[in-house]
């Protein structure tokens, strides 16, 4: 993948790839276009089940709307265009031209979240204060690492906050996945140049979390919010780990399917 | 090259991209999507709902000035963002060419050598080496072509991935990269292939040895 100069489209190069979205534990967020080549071998290769053989059908071509985007740039300075924003794009400013405006604007978007985020974690208020700042330092300093064909601003600011709260509050490091490894199995030939996560996509996905059965809705949150792997959710539920995975998959196959319906 | 066939399944995968997960497992799922593009893509796909989440909370508003210290710190921050830290390439030194390829973030942990681990004696044809982690550790075993792990089955959950080699046991077979997800419903004895087995296994709760012989050495073992 390469961005090209005068438009700040992502453009794919043939026979290159991406992989996930990887956050590294010091928050840094490594460009999947550091993945090389795709071999003959890996091309040919069976697709595992639990992703479709084919890219799901709601990603598309990454090809970004260039007015939309240039309209952003030249009127950044001013507030009213940052609140009609995205808030990819204000990441996208930060981390191309270092905009200390488009990283307020962020901030006052994004912060407040994160705060009541980190208090349904368990923080106390002054702990989620100063948790927040640290992660939207580590914004600021990552943010040219941000990769919009992968996924949307907040989702890349939720897995910094989230590895931010584990180094933090756990004292734990997190084992993350490196794209750049050379031992790295890479993504099937035919993924390339789709997107994972859109605008729309992320918008039916919350409507769809709202629409989770209770008890799949019960173990979503335990996960997300309160730090429960679903081996502890078993012990403390009294449920048979077999009950909690089943409702995992089924929770998740709902949300999968409204990721992958076209946009 | 062949993709693995077992999985470590939705709820670690859930786990793990909602960061719940301890860093013994996560190790073991990291590794594991390394080698498998379909848990890469759903683990990415389990982050979007974090971010999800994230955007339909109601939200907390910071107490005034929080804005303006973290604007000032920025300026304290320097104007170049300090570049990436990048991993050192795959090691050069690896003793056999037919040694096991390590995938990070496993050979972070270790260093890229197996070899170089302290290893020790557990049962006939098998040995352990442990991997010191931030909060507890994990392992690496290896089992001798043809040896057989005793019958056991686990208080809590066992994750075992291969490295290198392979084993069977009830519920398939399981190659280089395969994930065996072993819990309190599973009582099994795993068996090695003719080539042996290198597994990174990591147990949450206890083993619980079941079978006559094994019942007998439950106390010795610390696995």
């Amino acid at each position: 993948m390469r961005i090209e100069p005068k438009t700040g489209n992502t453009v794919a190069e043939s026979g290159c790839f991406r992989a996930a979205p990887v956050i590294q534990p010091d928050g840094t967020c490594v460009k999947p276009g550091m993945m090389g080549f795709v071999s003959a071998a890996v091309t040919g290769a069976a697709t595992p089940h639990c992703c479709p053989a084919t890219p799901p059908r709601h990603v598309r071509l990454v090809r970004w709307p260039v007015f939309a985007f240039n309209a952003v740039m030249q009127d950044s300075s001013s507030p009213a265009a940052e609140a009609a924003s995205s808030l990819d794009d204000l990441l996208l400013a930060v981390g191309r031209r270092r905009d200390r405006a488009a990283f307020a604007a962020l901030f006052e978007r994004v912060a407040p979240r994160l705060k009541a985020f980190l208090r349904r974690q368990g923080c106390d208020a002054g702990q989620a204060e100063e948790l927040v700042q640290e992660v939207m330092l580590v914004v600021w300093r990552r943010a040219e690492l941000f990769d919009p064909a992968r996924a949307t601003a907040t989702t890349w600011i939720f897995t910094v906050a989230r590895n931010r709260r584990l180094d933090a509050l756990r004292r734990e490091s997190r084992p993350e996945i490196d794209p750049g490894d050379p031992m790295l199995v890479p993504d099937p030939v035919e993924w390339a140049d789709h997107r994972l996560e859109t605008a729309q996509s992320a918008g039916r996905l919350r409507a769809a979390l709202d629409d989770l059965p209770p008890e799949q809705a019960d173990l979503v949150r335990l996960a997300y919010f309160e730090d429960k792997p679903h081996t502890t959710i078993a012990a403390e539920r009294g449920l048979p780990l077999g009950t909690v995975k089943s409702r995992v998959r089924l929770a998740l196959e709902r949300l999968r399917k409204v990721l992958r319906e076209p946009s | 090259m062949s993709l693995p066939t077992h999985h470590p399944g939705d709820a670690l995968l859930m786990d793990y991209a909602s960061g719940s997960l301890g860093e013994g497992p996560a190790l073991v799922v990291a590794s594991h999507a390394a080698l498998c593009p379909g848990c890469r893509c759903a683990v990415a796909e389990m982050e979007a709902v974090g971010g999800a989440l994230l955007e339909s909370i109601e939200p907390d508003p910071l107490s005034p000035g929080c804005l303006d210290r973290l604007l000032a710190r920025l300026d304290e921050d320097g104007p170049e963002p300090p570049p990436p830290v990048r991993r050192p390439p795959a090691p050069q030194r690896r003793a056999a060419a037919d040694g096991p390829l390590l995938p990070e973030p496993l050979r972070s942990y270790i260093g890229g050598c197996p070899d170089a681990l302290r290893w020790r004696p557990m049962l006939p044809g098998i040995r352990v080496a442990e991997i010191p982690l931030t909060v507890g550790s994990a392992r690496l075993i290896r089992i001798a072509g043809g040896t057989g792990v005793p019958q056991h089955s686990h208080d809590g959950v066992e994750l075992a991935m291969v490295l290198q080699g392979g084993f069977s046991d009830a519920f398939g077979h399981y190659l280089r990269g395969d994930v065996a997800v072993g819990d309190d419903t599973i009582d099994h004895r795993p068996l090695a292939d003719p080539e042996g087995c290198l597994c990174l296994s990591v147990t949450m709760g206890t083993l619980r040895l079941t079978g006559p012989v094994g019942r007998f050495l439950n106390p010795f073992l610390r696995l």
